[in-house]
């Protein structure tokens, strides 16, 4: 697949490599367009980039212009670079808006095969595919403006390989929580992590892009995925793949990409998904979880080399080693993000929500991740579940993932958190705080107003991870 | 002792200037720059809130708020550096603030390749060396150091260290290619050749739009 993308070796031993998909936003491209005015040059596939608006966006009034006049110079300046250069932009009011990593599966523009990249660090999502997809910087989004091109060395490759199933009540989520937790944030630089095994191939495409989606905070750019059945029959009928005789074509070469059994990887680590259990994260990094039923560790139990982030992690979160998480109560709740803001994630919170109420002080909300999305779930009439239920509906963004739009902590507020970062700040307060957790795991924490065992709120419609949801 | 007015421009051979230190692992690009400065059309304010929380936090106790380190241009951290977000923001805000060079355990990837796009260089040593170093700047804040990127090493009247920095960002520094744009141009024919090549271009056409 690499090979095929070459365009020439570069000077200084990095590949050029070709772009097949360019996605862009607000935030990192500006600076980029800017840039390729002033060299006077123009943008050389269009036809191959593809925009849309997220972070910056409200999730209350969409109405323009937003309330945050910078946050509408960052949109109208969107709106006019596409509009200068022909590139489409799924914007506010084509139905199509949403997160860049949400829209472009559901549309059908991510391909197994496919080279993507994108100005945001989570590009790493659209690797469930089976494409190799990057994260990169402004400077970056210029050349790949200028030249669909990028420079780039060649990654090794980790497989990741999980047998077994996952639990009832375990979700992707839990397992990259739990991979990230083990390998730590920076196993992964220099490589692509490769998820396979039974329990990958058991899982859903949504599961599979909340694995590839946090490959990056394991420090791997790219996650990946093999392509298959499943991979093949969430893109048939998407409004970008290819139908009819197309078609066939299309997955008689998808099929033959798929590394085979006997492929050699740089490094191999396995994984026994039944041995995972709900997982949250207690500190500032996205390796700092523990199932929900284990105490934050003790600094003697840590590598010597944890013990430092891990010092400045209870002084931040408050949190004395060895005391339990479950329990720990929590003001906000956030569902949504590039992670776990698809219809299949809103279901599982839906599941835990129904019939029951948030608990009294406690602000939750949902973001869809898209349009489509919103939509979506709101034919299963899940908007009225989650408002009957206490927590407030919202228009498709990046929203308190990031906190870049209105959405945000305050104070040291602690968030339970479907989305992807618990670095300090993160969520817009300079003091608040963040445990990540699946989006039945904040539910949950919805609920009962503390972190809580989703496992006991189960009721008998606990459905085996990859059928239905 | 230098003061560095412009960005880098052409081949990076050398960098010349005081060191500073910013002790820590896995220091996360949110933290370099909060999410809420990205909210800009250019980079331009962003030398002013680099790390922002951080030094608030810290009430002026901050390795950049330190009068002693005003004027640096030479950073120096621990391992994992630069992690999390691809944002740009990240270098642009150390560069305007005055970086011109990194010298660390390890980088995180993006932030490694955003560095090299704007002509700043990211050496690595071994934890111990780093520390070495770290405790010599300390020592005495004042005194200037050269980043050779030839010789791949770091001196100042007290000693010199040996650094890593990768073939490949090596030579794009030292020939003055690290701004990427134009050695990709310069292949015009050749993409052209790779687009018809491509089954998903040609025997699947489906166009984005």
């Amino acid at each position: 697949m690499w090979d095929l993308h070459r365009v020439a070796e570069l000077s200084g031993g990095s590949t050029q490599l070709f772009v097949g998909l360019h996605l862009i936003h607000e935030v990192t491209s500006p600076q980029a367009f800017a840039a390729l005015q002033d060299k006077a040059l123009s943008v050389q596939c269009p036809e191959r980039t593809v925009a849309t608006v997220d972070h910056i966006v409200p999730t209350i009034n969409q109405n323009r212009p937003f309330a945050d006049p910078l946050a509408e110079e960052m949109l109208s300046t969107l709106e006019q670079n596409c509009a200068h250069y022909g590139i489409v932009l799924h914007g506010l009011g084509s139905g199509s808006q949403g997160i860049v990593h949400v829209i472009a599966p559901e549309l059908g523009l991510t391909q197994p095969g496919m080279t993507v990249a994108c100005g945001d660090s989570h590009t790493s999502t659209h690797g469930a595919f089976g494409a190799i997809a990057f994260g990169i910087g402004t400077s970056q989004v210029r050349d790949v403006l200028a030249s669909q091109s990028i420079a780039m060395n060649k990654l090794k490759v980790r497989r990741i390989w999980v047998d077994g199933q996952l639990s009832c009540g375990v979700h992707a989520k839990d397992l990259i929580l739990h991979v990230i937790r083990n390998l730590g944030v920076k196993a992964g630089v220099g490589h692509a992590y490769e998820f396979a095994g039974p329990a990958i191939e058991a899982l859903s495409m949504e599961e599979r892009m909340t694995l590839c989606n946090m490959a990056i905070e394991g420090g791997a750019r790219c996650g990946y995925v093999n392509p298959d059945d499943v991979t093949f029959a969430y893109l048939q009928g998407r409004l970008h793949a290819p139908v009819a005789e197309a078609w066939q074509r299309a997955v008689a070469w998808w099929s033959s990409l798929a590394s085979d059994a006997n492929a050699a990887f740089d490094d191999e680590v396995k994984f026994d998904a039944v041995s995972i259990a709900p997982t949250v994260t207690w500190g500032i990094t996205p390796a700092q979880g523990i199932a929900v039923d284990e105490t934050v560790p003790t600094p003697d139990s840590l590598a010597l080399s944890e013990r430092s982030i891990a010092e400045q992690a209870y002084r931040y979160m408050d949190l004395e080693p060895g005391s339990a998480i479950e329990g720990l109560p929590v003001d906000v709740c956030f569902i949504g993000s590039c992670t776990n803001g698809r219809l299949s994630d809103l279901k599982a919170a839906a599941a835990i929500a129904q019939g029951r109420h948030v608990a009294k002080g406690i602000k939750a909300f949902v973001v869809p991740g898209s349009q489509q999305v919103a939509r979506a779930a709101e034919a299963e009439g899940l908007d009225d579940l989650f408002r009957t239920a206490g927590f407030e509906w919202r228009e498709p963004g990046c929203s308190m993932c990031l906190a870049m739009n209105p959405d945000r902590l305050d104070g040291r507020q602690i968030s339970a958190s479907s989305s992807n970062r618990n670095f300090k700040g993160r969520q817009g307060s300079s003091s608040g705080r963040t445990l990540l957790m699946s989006p039945a795991m904040v539910a949950a924490a919805a609920i009962t107003g503390q972190v809580t065992d989703v496992r006991t709120l189960l009721r008998n419609d606990c459905t085996p991870p990859g059928i239905s949801h | 002792m230098t003061e560095i007015t412009s960005f880098p421009q052409g081949g990076i051979g050398q960098v010349h200037g005081r060191a500073l230190i910013l002790r820590g692992e896995d220091i996360d690009t949110d933290r370099i720059i909060p999410a809420r400065f990205l909210k800009c059309v250019s980079f331009e304010a962003l030398g002013n809130q680099v790390f922002e929380d951080d030094r608030l936090e810290l009430g002026g106790s901050h390795p950049f708020d330190l009068p002693v380190n005003q004027g640096a241009s030479i950073l120096i951290v621990n391992g994992n550096f630069g992690c999390g977000s691809s944002r740009e923001h990240a270098p642009q805000a150390l560069m305007r603030w005055g970086i011109r060079a990194l010298i660390g355990e390890s980088f995180a990837e993006i932030f490694y390749g955003n560095c090299l796009a704007l002509g700043i260089p990211c050496a690595t040593a071994a934890a111990a060396q780093i520390e070495t170093l770290q405790e010599s700047v300390a020592a005495d804040p004042s005194q200037t150091w050269d980043l050779n990127i030839h010789t791949k090493q770091l001196q100042s009247d007290i000693g010199s260290w040996d650094l890593q920095v990768e073939s490949g960002p090596r030579e794009m520094l030292l020939t003055g290619r690290w701004d990427a744009t134009s050695q990709l141009l310069d292949h015009q024919a050749a993409l052209k050749r790779t687009m018809a090549t491509l089954p998903y271009l040609n025997d699947f056409v489906v166009s984005v739009q």
